[in-house]
């Protein structure tokens, strides 16, 4: 098995040093050849772990590969920790990965920097599967920050581009800061549960359930809730939640594959997966789960407001993202762990493809992305149209596609909730559904429908995109329409997570959903309100985009306070720059030129200097050179002696 | 353990003679100098290579002692000898020089045997610091070191190096002067200059709170921390690219160094009662210095200052073993915090040279340290792109490199002590991030700026060498650093012992 394990991490690492550092030699062939046959490894390998985890019942694989170091008694090492929900992430990121890969050689064929590029998704897929197969702290964090370097390379891949070296540097610093809470989670368990491996941290944690802190002033509060929250911290950066979403939408700088692949499918994932495994902790603190929830769902409905004014195709998606990494992480507030990682895993094959299909139309526009400038391009693309409908439905939850499973699962997991937020979390998200439904089909109408391409020269150029781009988008249809029916059941409500996932008995919100088959699931899901809010957001978007094309405007300036915000994206990005970008500069310079130069370097350093020669020349009259001065000098003090004498 | 052969003597005197001949070999032939200086310093090296083979990491015992009376009248010996603490700061020595001969081979035309020799003596000295178990030969090591860089930087400065060259030496002189007193008084109260024996003299707590503050001038002067590290931007713009890799990579060691073979075992106590001073100026050396090193205009002085707050960490590692050791709550951790505190040095001794060898590329290049006037280097020099960014990263304190490691054990650590010394050290992960990555867009992406950046040329063979094997420490640092931890392992534990005892 360790075998199986190694070659897994390592062959995509293996590609990813031959395409990077000999990238001259190896040509651009060269360089996909090996990165894919790298990725392939892995993905059958995955495939064929996820095999025997579904269904020949392996045990838990945990196991350490080698001690990264041992310091006063903590162990630190690097390690695999293989159960049903690392086999599942695994097939997830390489599957996804391997699609990417191939859809790129058509994508990227006519840009620079082919090889570095392969190089970069081929190490993501590395870090992705460290983060993911990880059996402690140290690695889950090494994971964490090696997807977020890669990251940081591929939004900044058209590195001559001002706005895209610009989005990088943000993604990495807004990701910092999470990572700032999520050191600082792992620096505390490191202290009371004295270990960084997950099955020890988690064998200890129930001693301290009653633990509390003393973090400020006189406030107690429980240790559990601020490790909980501390991790959650990191997830919120690394998962795109509000207040640390600002970097995604601007992560779409980099190319569409990898914001298929990276902002879409797996990394922005991490911190749903995150939570999911640290379940054990979180049971633990209901403080901490209501955060979670209120945060997945305040992020689920906004987020995805600011996605019905977007033009850029790519950042409509982008704002679908954070919308549905929304739902996902309000799933975990619910303890509905598995519902989460089911609406990940979905989320994970429409969303790529979506992303992919939008790369499709990107091609064949000559890498226009306005929407404004598109339409009937369903003419033109028909491959590309079809999948981006599966895509499309998927998404906004048609009964039967796999969205709809993993959506509903949530929705009603919530609502079962009894934890504070819940009620303001069930309105939002039930809410976003119709948001979701609007956006979406915004996109579609404006996009594949109506009149073709405004310009002309566009027009002509318009056509279908070679088959190594539809291949994979085939490939990604197929799981988005099929796969929540086939696994819903034992996912969700079966023993799929048995072991793996804790569930306080209070907590359990899945447990109170009558499952009788998926069928039967979908029917009940009919008399519910969440699919006919999308149907009533398809409508609308009908009616508007193309019946009436004028009336967006109409709406537009009637509410423009409304639109006004939105477009600003409720100000976050104005304030963040201002605030923190702005701020930190000002303060760095006062601290620079008042406190360094000033203070220490004007008054203390050259002052001391200075008075040392001020009294130097003071000293100097003492010594004038004149005999006279001297007598004179000698005389007074030998009078002062005597008359001291005398005195006394 | 000692070997067969006086290593420690060797890898001292080998480079300090083998200076002055490259010193005497004069500068007709300055290829054979440059050879000549090479063989030297490689030679050193792997004959400072035992140290780490043959080294007992059982015992915090000194090793490979050497003990010969010197100024009897004044019970003065040449004792020599390592343990877990200096022996990697010895490796660190030997490797960098190498890499610093290397650096200096075409860019220095100014009489480089004079240059090639001073760092060769240098290396020899400061080997000789760290080795050094008597007092007064430390002491005479310690000032030694001061006159080849004062010369470095005098002679192959920039243009304001008097100015730099007269503050780093006043600076320092002022805060060895003090710890000159403190030796002195030592030696009357124990009637030895063994450094060791001054560990186990029995002092009131007027009498260490004293010998810590003349310490402490002198070390933190070196170190250095806020609020006297202002001389430190100074000397490292006006330094040679080879004087601020020495400078960076070794000399701070040695504050540091000094605060675990001097401060924390002869003065525990009023280690104790003044570690607020201490943890203080080291959380304001890693957010202030944070903030002011993100508005710095010129690329060295922007490492300078990330040089500062890196050292913040080893600072702050040393000095929150009391509070960890009084926290009911945990058991362990203050060896966390001192190991963290060496790893940050030696990975710092890595990463600061690294990056000002990337800084001294482009200023070999274009002969400006500004921002401003690079943009675009990528586009013309990938493969130093690819090394810049792989530094920056690791600067940043990415994990798998080692930049990582000891920022990592040492937030840890202080988590132990106090949640908010945790809290305000780790601003790090964003402020290091924040300073270094916004460099590296300014200066390596973006469209070509200039056309003098659009005439750069990739780096060269030389320069690839040495960076390449900069990289490869970083990395195997960072993925691996259970060797390292072993070797200081035996070491840090009994100094935690030791100052966990009150001398009082």
């Amino acid at each position: 098995m360790e075998t199986i394990l190694l070659a897994i991490v390592l062959a995509p690492l293996t590609g990813a040093i031959i395409a990077g550092l000999f990238r001259n030699q190896i040509g651009r062939v060269g360089a996909h050849t090996v990165t894919i046959l790298g990725v392939s490894i892995s993905c059958v390998l995955s495939l064929y772990v996820l095999w025997q985890y579904a269904f020949d019942d392996a045990p838990v694989y945990n196991e350490s590969v080698y001690t990264w170091m041992v310091v006063d008694g903590l162990r630190m090492e690097v390690g695999f920790l293989i159960d049903r929900l690392t086999a599942m992430m695994m097939a997830v990121v390489t599957f996804v990965s391997l699609m990417v890969h191939i859809y790129t050689i058509g994508y990227m064929a006519h840009e620079d920097g082919y090889q570095r590029f392969f190089s970069y998704i081929a190490l993501f897929t590395f870090s992705m599967l460290m983060l993911v197969m990880s059996n402690n702290f140290l690695q889950l964090f090494f994971g964490w920050e090696a997807v977020g370097l890669v990251s940081y390379l591929l939004i900044g891949f058209y590195f001559k581009r001002e706005s895209a070296i610009f989005a990088n540097l943000k993604a990495f610093l807004v990701n910092r800061v999470g990572d700032f809470g999520f050191i600082l989670g792992i620096a505390a368990v490191a202290m009371y549960l004295n270990t960084l491996d997950y099955a020890e941290a988690f064998a200890h944690a129930p001693e301290h359930a009653d633990t509390m802190l003393n973090v400020w002033g006189d406030a107690q509060w429980s240790l559990m809730t601020v490790i909980c929250v501390l991790l959650f911290v990191g997830a919120m950066g690394k998962s795109a939640q509000i207040p640390l979403h600002v970097w995604l939408p601007d992560s779409m700088e980099g190319p569409t594959p990898i914001s298929a692949l990276i902002h879409a499918a797996t990394m922005v994932t991490a911190g749903i997966f995150m939570v999911a495994r640290m379940s054990p902790l979180y049971e633990m603190s209901e403080t901490a789960l209501s955060f979670v929830m209120i945060t997945g769902a305040t992020t689920a409905f906004f987020m995805g407001l600011i996605g019905i004014v977007q033009n850029d195709i790519k950042r409509v998606v982008a704002y679908s993202t954070l919308s549905q990494l929304g739902y996902m992480v309000a799933a975990l507030g619910a303890s509905a762990y598995a519902a989460g990682l089911f609406h990940l895993m979905t989320h994970a094959f429409f969303k790529a493809l979506l992303f992919l299909g939008a790369g499709s139309v990107i091609i064949g526009m000559h890498h226009d992305q306005d929407m404004r400038n598109m339409g009937g391009v369903r003419k033109y693309m028909p491959i590309t149209h079809w999948m981006m409908v599966i895509g499309t439905l998927a998404l906004i939850g048609f009964p039967g596609f796999s969205g709809f499973f993993s959506k509903d699962a949530i929705i009603e997991a919530i609502h079962h909730s009894q934890l504070f937020g819940s009620g303001y979390a069930h309105v939002l998200l039930v809410a976003g559904v119709f948001v979701t439904a609007l956006y979406s089909f915004r996109l579609y109408f404006m996009v594949f429908r109506g009149e073709g391409p405004r310009d002309s020269h566009a027009k002509e150029h318009l056509h279908e995109s070679p088959k190594v781009v539809t291949a994979p988008l085939m490939a990604l249809a197929v799981p988005s329409i099929f796969i929540g029916y086939f696994t819903i059941g034992p996912v969700l409500f079966g023993d799929f997570f048995d072991g793996v996932i804790t569930v306080a008995a209070v907590h359990d919100t899945l447990g109170e959903i009558d499952f009788h088959g998926a069928f039967g699931f979908m029917l009940h899901g009919l008399t519910g309100i969440p699919v006919y809010l999308a149907g009533a957001g398809v409508l609308v978007a009908w009616y508007i985009y193309m019946r009436r094309p004028s009336l967006a405007l109409e709406i537009a300036t009637r509410f423009d306070w409304i639109y006004w915000i939105l477009d600003r994206k409720f100000g976050f990005d104005a304030l963040y720059q201002w605030l923190f970008a702005g701020g930190s500069r000002l303060l760095g310079r006062i601290l620079w030129q008042v406190g360094d130069r000033l203070v220490i370097d004007g008054v203390a350093v050259n002052g001391s200097a200075c008075s040392v020669g001020w009294l130097a020349s003071v000293m100097r009259y003492l010594q004038t050179g004149y005999l006279y001065h001297y007598a004179f000098a000698m005389i007074i003090g030998l009078l002062g002696l005597l008359s001291w004498f005398v005195i006394r | 353990m000692s070997a067969d052969w006086p290593i420690l003597s060797v890898v001292i005197w080998l480079p300090i003679i083998g200076g002055l001949l490259v010193l005497g070999s004069g500068d007709r032939v300055p290829n054979v100098t440059r050879w000549l200086a090479l063989l030297v310093s490689i030679l050193t090296f792997v004959l400072s290579i035992p140290l780490y083979t043959g080294f007992d990491v059982s015992t915090a015992q000194m090793q490979f002692v050497e003990n010969l009376p010197w100024i009897p009248a004044f019970d003065v010996s040449y004792h020599l000898g390592v343990d877990g603490i200096s022996m990697p700061l010895i490796l660190l020595t030997t490797f960098i020089t190498i890499l610093v001969i290397i650096a200096g081979w075409e860019v220095i035309q100014y009489k480089p045997s004079q240059y090639m020799a001073a760092f060769l003596i240098m290396e020899g000295v400061m080997v000789g610091v760290f080795a050094a178990l008597d007092a007064m030969l430390f002491y005479v090591f310690w000032e030694a070191m001061l006159i080849p860089m004062f010369i470095i930087i005098g002679i192959w400065g920039g243009p304001r190096r008097v100015y730099a060259t007269i503050k780093f030496f006043l600076y320092t002189f002022l805060g060895s002067v003090f710890m000159l007193v403190a030796l002195i008084y030592m030696y009357f109260e124990s009637g030895s200059m063994e450094i060791l024996a001054f560990h186990d003299l029995k002092l009131n707590l007027t009498e260490q709170v004293l010998i810590f503050v003349a310490f402490l001038l002198a070390f933190a002067v070196k170190v250095p921390m806020w609020p006297v590290h202002t001389w430190l931007p100074d000397a490292h713009v006006e330094a040679p690219t080879g004087g601020s890799v020495i400078l960076a990579a070794i000399m701070l060691k040695i504050g540091g160094y000094g605060f675990l073979r001097f401060s924390l075992p002869i003065t525990p106590d009023a280690s104790q009662t003044l570690d607020w001073l201490i943890i203080g100026m080291s959380l304001i050396a890693v957010v202030y210095i944070g903030f002011v090193a993100l508005v710095q205009q010129d690329m060295k002085k922007l490492i300078a200052y990330s040089s500062i707050a890196h050292m913040g960490f080893v600072t702050l590692g040393f000095f929150i073993v009391f509070r960890i050791l009084a926290n009911p709550d945990v058991d362990s951790g203050a060896v966390l915090g001192v190991q963290g505190g060496m790893v940050q040095m030696v990975s710092h001794g890595f990463i600061s040279a690294a990056m000002f060898l990337c800084v001294g590329v482009l200023y070999d290049r274009l002969h400006s340290r500004q921002i401003a006037d690079y943009g675009g280097v990528v586009n013309v020099m990938p493969w130093f792109a690819f090394f810049m960014v792989f530094f920056a990263m690791a600067n940043a304190g990415l994990p798998g490199t080692s930049g990582f490691v000891g920022e990592f054990m040492v937030i840890l650590a202080s988590f132990r002590a106090d949640f908010w010394f945790a809290v305000l050290a780790a601003t790090t992960l964003i402020l290091g991030a924040a300073y270094t990555l916004w460099m590296i867009k300014r200066v390596v992406f973006g469209e070509v700026r200039s056309e003098g950046v659009a005439a750069l040329s990739d780096i060269n063979a030389r320069e690839v060498v040495v960076l390449a094997s900069l990289a490869l420490a970083v990395l195997a640092l960072g993925l691996w650093p259970a060797p390292l931890i072993e070797v200081m392992d035996a070491s840090i534990g009994n100094l935690v012992q030791h100052i966990g005892v009150s001398k009082l």
